[in-house]
């Protein structure tokens, strides 16, 4: 007989097998997912979840996908939460400190009490990477967020109503374009084919008969 | 000593562990092309003949197709018996991009650039796409020793010479300028204190063209594609899925049948030029395979295309990743990045033999894997999953402490979410559906063959991998591609004039469904899969 723990889905109780996740347990208890679903394997954020353990006081965040249902846990799913994404032109904007008091002014409301950071379903120093955002230290930012999914956990927990994931992204944008180094070898191949470079080649390629595509591919060398 | 598997996968352990410092001397050989022949042909899943059905109606009538594929071609339509007044219009826009993925974002950002009035339908939230979980990287060739010619050269000999010519060619020439486009769009990639990307080799390459940013290369380009396509204030109409193309007199696409997956209400879209941006159909699970696909992964654009006409091509041709996860259960077929390779780690077998090069192509290497389960070599896990080791210690050995961290820090949370430190112990794995090699037949140009204004980009399009896709050509055919579909249907929808709308094709289908006696007593396109377990 399989281990079957008890849940709470919105406050019903479901006698489910205890080695599967909060997403697998709600279908095995005979919901469909529309909202609240989406890649399944913790890269997207679509399901945001909060839940607490009977009998204890602490509230605690997840991902449906990646958290394996425990006896007595009382499940709310999160499918949507109004966070806030300012719209700026990418061309027009400048790595300045400037940007995020103009866009996202709130995070200076920030009252360091961490919850963010509490909340984070992927683990992430969240308060230090708005922190980071707060003096203009973009590329510091970036690194620290980088690992963010977008799930809204620390959003929903925030009393300054700081939409974090948002300024996680402006942070990356201006870093990946503006603060990281220009690629030469990059913006030469794209000069090289826009040249016409590699149009009589591609061409005598595409016009090889497949033996001989065959020997060449069989035969390439290929870098150590 | 550190055990987080049960007693018999930590016995094998022990003999990956013994065989380790030999194994890291030498390199495994790199099969010939005759003993790749041989291996797929015995162990593809593609070569099961158990595992296909004849397709019965429409313009691949006689061809073979997954059964569970075929059986969604042969379902009736979900708008059949619906009363659905099409002059009705709730949206006219110039470009209706079905999708919101990858492909279906940078079309709809090209279009935009274009002048067009586009507007992104999409099943689930935009970004909710494989896309997003794309996690090894994205090749392009442009570095000195490389260049878009031998590009052209891996890709197409690694879809075993099935590719279309004029495809392949467009995927690696617009390559570096895909690459340059999403730089500049602020994506992260890899690279060094000068600027030089970081790349490594994936499966196939004969040159070291993969660009990542870390192990969420995908997710990296998906949050900023989605960011721009916001910042442009694009509409996107969430959680709507298109469930049949509509036509116009003159044979012409002229919109869209539109389902809220909420309330189940239809509504109209008109559009001059329509884009089928839908993805892929892991969740089809053809064969009974665990997948690595997003949940709306279903196939649903390629019925859209097929049922108003527009071929297939290669839908015969599934890819399976030979490393999904095969152990703990919880995180079964999820993807394990072919990065973790890239970076230095060995396909090992139970007895600890490196039993191939970790860099065979995906179709070869998953036979390899498929022959050693079945040969006695690989390893149960509990409850009866077979598996062989990734041996991932190997790659702290090479690139130094601190490497999986910094490299694939994805897996490595992944796995310590379930008390699993890949940097102590090999993985266990077995290959996962991962791809649709095959999809709707277009030309050059990105349209599809056979309807003027409907085009077809991303996974849900065929013959740009041929008979098997590269790791990391599919971040890059999403971008170049999707960007190709953005700039030509806004091109294209400044001379399409459109007639009166109607759905006669859905009805002709069905007369035709009759007419070979097919009822599967399903609708299609399927839009979720059916997870939910019913008591009675």
């Amino acid at each position: 007989m399989e281990k079957m723990v008890n849940v709470y889905f919105s406050g019903k109780k479901y006698s489910v097998p205890a080695d599967l996740t909060i997403m697998t347990a709600m279908e095995y208890a005979g919901y469909t997912w529309k909202r609240g679903c989406g890649c399944r394997h913790g890269f997207c954020g679509a399901c945001a979840t909060i839940y607490r353990i009977k009998g204890k006081n602490e509230l605690k965040t997840c991902l449906a996908c990646q958290t394996q249902v425990e006896e007595g846990m009382y499940v709310a799913s999160i499918p949507f939460f109004p966070s806030d994404k300012r719209t700026y032109e990418i061309e027009d904007i400048k790595p300045t400190q400037q940007i995020m008091m103009e866009l996202y002014p709130e995070i200076y409301s920030c009252i360091g009490c961490n919850a963010c950071t509490k909340a984070c379903t992927q683990d992430l120093n969240v308060m230090q990477y708005i922190a980071y955002a707060q003096r203009g230290e973009f590329e510091k930012c970036a690194e620290e967020s980088f690992d963010c999914i977008g799930c809204g956990c620390c959003t929903v927990r925030c009393p300054a109503g700081i939409s974090h994931p948002h300024v996680g992204v402006l942070a990356r944008r201006l870093t990946g374009k503006y603060i990281a180094p220009k690629t030469e070898h990059l913006e030469n191949r794209v000069e090289e084919v826009n040249r016409g470079e590699y149009d009589e080649l591609i061409e005598q390629i595409m016009q090889k008969p497949i033996t001989e595509l065959k020997e060449l591919y069989n035969t390439r060398e290929i870098e150590k | 000593m550190y055990t987080p598997y049960p007693e018999n996968m930590m016995e094998s352990v022990k003999k990956v562990e013994a065989t380790r410092a030999e194994r890291m001397s030498t390199e495994p050989r790199r099969l010939t092309a005759d003993e790749k022949d041989a291996l797929l042909k015995e162990f593809h899943p593609d070569y099961n003949p158990e595992a296909f059905a004849e397709i019965k109606v429409g313009p691949n009538k006689g061809q073979k197709a997954p059964i569970e594929l075929a059986e969604m071609i042969h379902s009736t339509s979900r708008i059949l018996n619906e009363d659905i007044d099409i002059t009705k219009i709730d949206y006219d826009v110039d470009v209706l991009v079905i999708g919101g993925g990858g492909a279906g974002s940078s079309c709809a950002i090209e279009a935009h650039n274009a002048g067009a009035d586009v507007m992104i339908v999409t099943k689930l939230r935009i970004g909710d796409a494989n896309t997003m979980m794309a996690e090894g990287g994205i090749q392009a060739a442009d570095k000195e020793n490389d260049s878009p010619v031998q590009h052209y050269l891996d890709c197409f000999g690694g879809g075993h010479f099935a590719a279309r010519p004029e495809l392949v060619k467009r995927l690696v020439m617009e390559a570096p300028d895909a690459i340059k486009w999403l730089n500049e769009l602020g994506v992260m990639f890899d690279k060094d204190g000068d600027g030089r990307m970081v790349t490594t080799h994936g499966g196939g390459t004969s040159r070291k063209r993969m660009h990542a940013c870390k192990d969420y290369s995908g997710a990296e380009i998906m949050r900023t594609l989605r960011d721009e396509v916001l910042n442009r204030k694009i509409p996107v109409v969430e959680f709507t899925s298109a469930v049949e193309i509509i036509k116009d007199e003159k044979g012409q696409a002229a919109g869209a049948v539109l389902l809220n997956m909420e309330t189940g209400d239809y509504s109209v879209a008109r559009a001059k030029t329509v884009v089928i941006a839908t993805g892929g159909a892991g969740r089809m699970h053809y064969q009974g395979f665990p997948t690595s696909n997003h949940y709306g992964a279903t196939a649903d654009g390629l019925i859209l295309g097929y049922r108003a006409g527009v071929p297939l091509l290669y839908q015969d041709s599934i890819q399976y990743h030979p490393t999904g996860v095969a152990y703990p259960v919880q995180m079964l077929g999820a993807l394990v990045t072919e990065k973790v390779r890239s970076v230095g780690a060995q396909l090992v077998n139970g007895n600890g033999e490196a039993y191939i090069h970790p860099l065979e192509t995906r179709d070869v290497n998953a036979s390899g894997v498929i022959r050693e389960c079945r040969e006695g070599r690989g390893v149960e896990a509990p409850g009866g999953q077979k598996g062989v080791w990734l041996d991932t210690p190997m790659i702290e050995i090479l690139g130094g402490e601190g490497t999986i961290e910094k490299r694939i820090p994805a897996m490595f949370r992944m796995y310590m979410n379930y008390g699993i430190d890949m940097r102590k112990v090999p993985i266990l794995i077995y290959p996962t559906l991962h791809y649709q090699n095959g999809g709707l037949e277009i030309d050059g140009e990105g349209f599809t063959k056979t309807i003027p204004n409907l085009l077809a980009a991303g996974e849900a399009a065929g013959g740009i991998h041929g008979r098997n896709r590269l790791m990391g050509n599919s971040l890059l055919d999403v971008i170049v591609f999707g960007r190709n579909a953005g700039k030509k249907a806004a091109a294209k929808a400044k001379e399409v004039e459109l007639g009166t709308m109607n759905l006669n094709h859905v009805t002709d289908y069905d007369e035709e469904l009759k007419g070979v006696s097919l009822d599967t007593g399903d609708v299609s396109p399927k839009l979720l899969p059916k997870y939910a377990r019913h008591e009675r």
